[in-house]
């Protein structure tokens, strides 16, 4: 039979066509971002730049490297997630077992979901403003502070999304056997959702490393690998900016180098989340 | 029997249930059993846990509240100084002076992220829906990691992009249509330089673009097979499908996606900063500097102590950022539970 062909079906046509062209844009230029910074940060990357702190002169194309900066980043991301995870695990738990589906879990959803969209540089203001009511300097602790309460949305709100999707059936049947909610939900909803789980804390490690507002405010930058929780701390976000604004193009392709640096980094963590939620999804009933 | 006390926070029938169990767990420990004895620990544990995790799960709603608060108050000296008319419509940011208009860098910041909106919202809103209507489920598969993953890159590697590559191009961009815009004032260039609207535009597209997506496509993926399939069985063509059929469906949810994908470039800094200029003029074309208000807190947290009134006008232009964003945010909540009210009549 032949197709007969109306407007109908050249409208489809058309639209399918538009459709096809804008993916086509968006792929290629979300690919084009990660070409670019291989292409340029790669002739600038060097083991001297990942084991070397700053010496004398770098910002003015001086010899040194950015691990300052790899270190204070991986030291600020992970005390911000463990604090954070200390604090979401009791707040997602308060919400998913303790509140049920009332009308207070969706206020609390809400009200996490309003702090998701906060910027992190009004993040970064309130700390801070807390910062200077106690008389503190930028430090490394402070910085940790600021970017647990930037990770706690994130991290709840993901790991309540995987809460939820573990039927509720199991949980009931080990309230039939006589488990209290806690016992419930230690040991049901959290092995259950246990993949989640890690891909949230990982997707809030991520955002930790990557946010450069909040940290600007409250770790200040240093050339030294912080030594305490009192001393400021250098992030990769704001090497990345600060080597950026240098006139020395020197200077400026190190910046390429630690953007490439903190690209990697940031690939590796989404990877290794990957390779962890199928890893732990053995014991997990379906 | 039971009692409710009203207490506030609490569900009648919880509170029910909580008299009930403690006063199982008095009866419980009064007995000398060992076995029911551990039976009234580990209830008592419960109910502690109970209180404790409630407690926790109230922490979002107090941050939020302190820091609405802790900002409100900071701006205070601020507003008893000059109203909030004049703080709002200000053009002149002169801190020595004491004058802190915010005119200036609201209109860079509203200027930017509005074209970061509508460059962005319609080649997501296209992308998304080809890749679930029409693309194959395996293509779909293999992007979505890809579009997550891109939606973690830091937003400062999305700024280096725009240095390098953006800021040149604008230029190019600029003098290419001249000959027939150029007598527009929206596109007229009067900035040599690509540092621009256009270039933290574009950045910021680029940037929100894969959260956009990744939301969009769980929300169309939500709309049952069942409607698509009825509407194609009558012989409607796949277009007519989404007209008709998916996208009034999903348009709470496709909303709710470009609102965060609209809160996220309203306060980000860095990558903005980078690409924008920071000249203090309000843009008259999408060829001009801008001066967001993320870069005028960024740019001068450093000596805000150092002249009265300065901190507190940095302040404010953070609760400024802080309550547009809640009420974005509020906004797309409740169109999302009244759209998901009426599905449900």
């Amino acid at each position: 039979m032949k197709k007969r062909w109306t407007l109908a079906h050249l409208e489809d046509r058309a639209m399918r066509t538009i459709m096809q062209l804008a993916s086509l844009v968006l792929v290629g230029v979300l690919a084009a971002i990660l070409v670019t910074i291989f292409i340029r940060g790669l002739p600038f990357l060097d083991l001297d730049l990942i084991t070397k702190t700053p010496q004398g002169g770098f910002f003015l194309g001086g010899e040194g490297g950015i691990l300052n900066a790899i270190v204070g980043s991986l030291l600020l991301a992970g005390g911000g997630t463990l604090l954070a995870l200390f604090i979401s695990l009791p707040i997602a738990f308060g919400i998913n077992v303790y509140t049920g589906a009332s009308r207070l879990a969706s206020l609390l959803r809400m009200a996490l979901d309003v702090l998701w969209g906060i910027p992190s540089l009004v993040y970064g203001a309130f700390g801070f403003t807390i910062m200077i009511a106690f008389g503190m300097r930028a430090s490394l602790g402070a910085g940790i502070l600021v970017l647990t309460l930037l990770q706690i949305p994130i991290m709840v709100r993901s790991m309540d999304e995987v809460m939820r999707m573990v039927p509720s059936e199991l949980s009931q049947a080990a309230y039939s056997l006589g488990a209290t909610r806690l016992e419930a939900a230690w040991s049901v909803l959290v092995r259950q959702a246990l993949p989640g789980l890690v891909t949230a804390v990982l997707l809030a490690f991520g955002r930790g490393i990557g946010d450069a507002a909040s940290v600007l405010f409250t770790a200040g930058f240093s050339d030294r690998i912080p030594t305490s929780l009192a001393s400021p701390s250098a992030s990769l976000p704001l090497a990345v900016f600060f080597q950026l604004g240098s006139p020395f193009p020197e200077v400026r392709g190190n910046g390429y180098a630690t953007a490439l640096v903190l690209t990697v980094l940031i690939l590796f963590i989404s990877m290794l989340s990957r390779f962890l939620a199928r890893r732990l999804s053995r014991n997990v009933i379906r | 029997m039971c009692r409710s006390q009203p207490t506030s926070w609490l569900g009648r029938s919880q509170d029910c249930l909580k008299l009930a169990t403690r006063r199982e767990t008095a009866r419980l420990q009064t007995t000398q059993d060992p076995k029911l004895h551990t039976q009234a620990r580990r209830i008592r544990k419960d109910e502690l846990a109970a209180r404790n995790y409630r407690l926790a799960a109230s922490f979002p709603l107090f941050l939020l509240l302190i820091m609405v608060v802790g900002f409100f108050l900071r701006t205070q000296p601020l507003l008893e100084h000059s109203s909030v008319w004049e703080i709002l419509s200000g053009m002149q940011w002169r801190p020595s002076a004491g004058e802190f208009g915010l005119l200036t860098f609201i209109s860079g910041t509203l200027s930017v992220t509005l074209l970061a909106l509508l460059l962005a919202a319609p080649l997501c809103m296209l992308t998304s829906l080809f890749l679930v209507e029409y693309a194959k489920r395996r293509a779909l598969t293999a992007i979505l990691p890809a579009i997550d993953l891109l939606a973690g890159i830091p937003s400062v590697v999305y700024g280096v992009w725009g240095l390098l590559v953006i800021v040149p191009l604008v230029p190019q961009i600029s003098g290419f249509v001249q000959p027939w815009l150029g007598s527009i004032p929206l596109f007229a260039a009067n900035n040599p330089t690509g540092y621009s609207i256009l270039s933290g535009g574009i950045v910021l597209a680029v940037m929100i673009s894969p959260i956009i997506i990744s939301v969009s496509i769980e929300v169309l993926r939500s709309v049952p097979d069942g409607l698509r399939h009825g509407s194609l069985a009558l012989g409607a063509t796949r277009w007519q499908t989404i007209k008709k059929v998916v996208l009034p469906r999903a348009m709470p949810g496709l909303i709710a996606a470009i609102v965060m994908g609209l809160s996220r470039a309203f306060g980000e800094t860095l990558a903005v900063m980078m690409v924008v200029g920071n000249t203090p003029l309000i843009p008259r074309s999408i060829f001009d500097p801008g001066y967001p208000l993320t870069a005028l807190i960024a740019n001068n947290y450093g000596e805000m102590m150092s002249i009265p009134l300065y901190d507190s006008a940095l302040m404010g232009a953070a609760l400024l950022l802080l309550v547009i964003v809640i009420i974005f945010n509020l906004g797309a909540a409740l169109v999302l539970i009244r759209a998901n009210r009426r599905a449900q009549v």
